[in-house]
């Protein structure tokens, strides 16, 4: 039987991590991820956990002393949030670079500057390309259940990628929501034992680390680890599967709402997902056809898979918590709209609006304000602009 | 009458000692007769790092760490200002610990105020590089395990100029250490004793009050050796005052163009003038 609790975001991950139980968590306080190395730091202390933790001195030491441990043979994992991830950056390619299955908890913060502290996406967008997996959680459920398939997916010997799970600070990370957990002894039998080929300090097989890569190799290892990434679709689906047989929750690239019948749809990330389901209830009830479209897998990019489920809207808005400053839309939107393109899917009309930077509050009203450009889209209108801005000031 | 400084209300706590630090600063300020138009002060991110939100004048408010290579940009663009450093112990000593090393090699013209609690206070209670060996905190349940930075003894051992060490609860003694690493030429640290009422527990006014003593009016604070002694002297007693200050060129005095002259930012540069030049090698 399933245990049922009530747990933040924060919780809920810290949880999960003492239940994988890794062999190094190295961390450095920022709000609002902050919370989780204190949690876990608590369990070392009661001996839940047999994790050697390391209070460093920045969060590039952090990702640094993971590095260390993985490349070492152990299993590591952080936790960090805006600027701490921007610190993070040059590591964060060493791991994906050596093919290290690092993982970490990022509590989605805006990026300095200026200094804010709330939750928007431009950290963990900003590091989209850094070759990490990034799964999204719309609720402490979902961060609990992406970090329990994080390490099987990493880990995984096609894959061998570091992971990034996100969720929303403050939103998701501080608020308390019910949330089934499950018994240690299956998230133990679930995560399984990390039994890495290659590793640092193995007598029979000892190994170089990032050495010099020339123009010779260079970018075989980058087309491996381009190919790692495409393996990644196909076994963050068996990760799911077996999950879902484990727990009965399912997951997939995206998860679609209400769907089937729907001419407009919406596609937004985390927690805003769910204030969008809100106003779908609400608008079906009215009779509008209006659907959303809420992504897990942002890297690896779904891209045939999203743009076929899209195919079939009329008209289609794709809400970005990040502006990617290219004067062109935001990061999802670009995703989305290539891959539409690519995938040769004609169909639908596609509008970009950026909303929440800085923590900004995303209101039923403004997503209704959406669908209803949406519809109107739809009527058939046209679209007279593309790249908009919704909930600022102007 | 000199000019009298605004002041804006700080989300500090009640009983914090950056409001003494503050009260300090500005009585500093206005002693020395500087208008706001004619300073900066420099900020990372923390409870010290506030500092330029509550006190009206010119700021610049960056990131976690990073308050020293700015204020080496400001300071090299316009030498006419006076540049003020205000930032805690895990912003100047941890995160930004490079910084701290390599500034002083640089020896820039500005004054380095540290408000040192001993914790990490805005992010709820972690041991910063200052925290003594044991202190149990929010993230170190057992206690830190790693020996605290030695301030004042590092700035030494790289050669910074003026090395002091003030105590929040002292204001008076406070605005003349301050007035002085302001009035000095050369990069100027001083390490601020500041209760945290909140996360430190352990480093209390009271803990720091009976143990802060005032270096005597003999010391002589152009010994480096003794000045080591005293920047090591954290325990049971600990010394307040200017422990080290020492005449050295600045970083500035070594380029004339720098020295001479407007400051740069009021320099007006043609680029017609480098064209004569270039037309010699066509
Ligand atoms: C890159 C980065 N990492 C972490 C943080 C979170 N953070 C903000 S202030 C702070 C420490 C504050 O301690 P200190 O510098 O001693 O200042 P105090 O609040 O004690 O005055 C930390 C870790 C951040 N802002 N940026
Ligand atoms: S937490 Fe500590 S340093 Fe921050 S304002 Fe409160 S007393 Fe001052
Ligand atoms: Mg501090």
């Amino acid at each position: 039987m399933a245990i049922r609790e009530r747990l933040s975001g924060n919780e809920a991950v810290a949880y999960a991590m003492k239940q994988i139980n890794p062999d190094v968590v190295a961390a450095f306080p920022i709000t609002p991820s902050t919370e989780i190395p204190q949690y876990f730091s608590a369990y070392v202390a009661n001996g839940e956990v047999n994790t050697e933790f390391i209070p460093v001195e920045s969060e590039h030491s952090a990702m640094s002393a993971c590095i260390g441990a993985q490349a070492a043979g152990g299993r590591a994992m952080t936790a960090t949030s805006a600027n701490g991830l921007a610190l993070m950056w040059e590591m964060l390619y060493i791991a994906s670079g050596a093919r290290l299955p690092i993982v970490m908890a990022c509590v989605n913060r805006a990026l300095s500057g200026p200094i804010n502290i709330h939750n928007d996406h431009s950290d963990s967008m900003g590091a989209r390309d850094s070759g990490w997996i990034q799964l999204y959680s719309e609720s402490s459920q979902e961060a609990y259940d992406n970090m329990l398939m994080a390490h099987r997916i990493a880990e995984h010997p096609d894959v061998l990628l570091p992971v990034m799970v996100c969720q929303d600070g403050f939103i998701t990370s501080h608020a308390i929501e019910n949330i089934e957990l499950l018994e240690d002894e299956k998230v133990k039998e679930f995560v399984g034992e990390y039994k890495p080929a290659h590793y640092l300090l193995n007598k029979e097989n000892p190994i170089a680390i990032g050495p010099l890569d020339h123009f010779t190799h260079y970018f075989e290892h980058k087309r491996q680890q381009a190919e790692a990434m495409r393996n990644a679709k196909k076994v963050i689906l068996e990760v799911a599967d077996e999950f879902y047989k484990l727990t009965g929750r399912k997951y997939g690239y995206f998860e679609e709402y209400k769907t089937d019948d729907a001419e407009v749809c919406i596609v937004v990330l985390n927690s805003t997902a769910g204030t969008a389901k809100f106003v779908v209830d609400k608008m079906r009830e009215e009779g509008k056809k209006v659907g959303l479209v809420k992504p897990r897998v942002f890297r690896p990019f779904p891209a045939p898979e999203i743009a076929g489920a899209l195919a079939r809207f009329k008209a289609v808005a794709v809400m970005d918590k990040a502006d990617s400053f290219n004067a062109a839309g935001g990061p999802l939107f670009t995703e989305i709209t290539s891959a539409v393109l690519a995938h040769g899917a004609t169909g639908p009309k596609f509008i970009n609006y950026i909303y929440g930077l800085g923590g900004r509050d995303v209101k039923a009203d403004d997503i209704e304000f959406i669908y209803n450009k949406l519809l109107e889209i739809a009527a058939p209108g046209k679209v007279d602009s593309i790249y908009n801005y919704i909930g600022v000031r102007e | 009458m000199n000019y009298e400084y605004k002041l804006y209300e700080p989300t500090w706590c009640p009983g914090c000692g950056n409001y003494m630090i503050r009260t300090a600063l500005k009585m500093a300020l206005e002693g020395l007769g500087i208008e706001p138009h004619e300073a900066v002060i420099v900020s990372g991110i923390g409870q010290a790092a506030k500092m330029p939100h509550y006190i009206k004048i010119n700021g610049f408010n960056g990131l976690h760490g990073r308050a020293i290579p700015p204020a080496i940009g400001i300071k090299l663009s316009n030498k006419n200002l006076k540049v003020i450093v205000e930032s805690g112990d895990g912003d100047s000593y941890g995160e930004g610990g490079n910084h701290f090393i390599h500034g002083i090699r640089r020896n820039i013209d500005i004054a380095h105020f540290v408000h040192n609690n001993q914790i990490y206070g805005l992010t709820k209670g972690q041991a910063s590089p200052t925290t003594a060996m044991g202190h149990k905190t929010t993230l170190q349940y057992d206690g830190v395990k790693i020996e605290p930075i030695q301030p004042l003894a590092l700035a030494l051992t790289m050669g910074a100029g003026f090395v002091a060490r003030g105590f929040s609860g002292d204001i008076q003694r406070l605005v003349s250490l301050m007035k002085e690493a302001i009035n000095y030429k050369g990069y100027a640290l001083v390490d601020i004793l500041q209760p945290c009422v909140v996360w430190n527990k352990v480093n209390t006014f009271s803990w720091y009050r009976d143990r802060v003593y005032y270096l005597p009016d003999d010391y002589d604070y152009t010994n480096k050796k003794e000045a080591m002694e005293k920047a090591l002297e954290f325990g049971d007693r600990i010394p307040i005052g200017i422990l080290y200050k020492v005449e050295k060129e600045t970083y500035g005095d070594k380029f004339d163009f720098i020295k001479k002259g407007l400051p740069l930012v009021d320099r007006e540069l043609n680029p017609l003038d480098a064209e004569k030049l270039m037309n010699e090698f066509i």
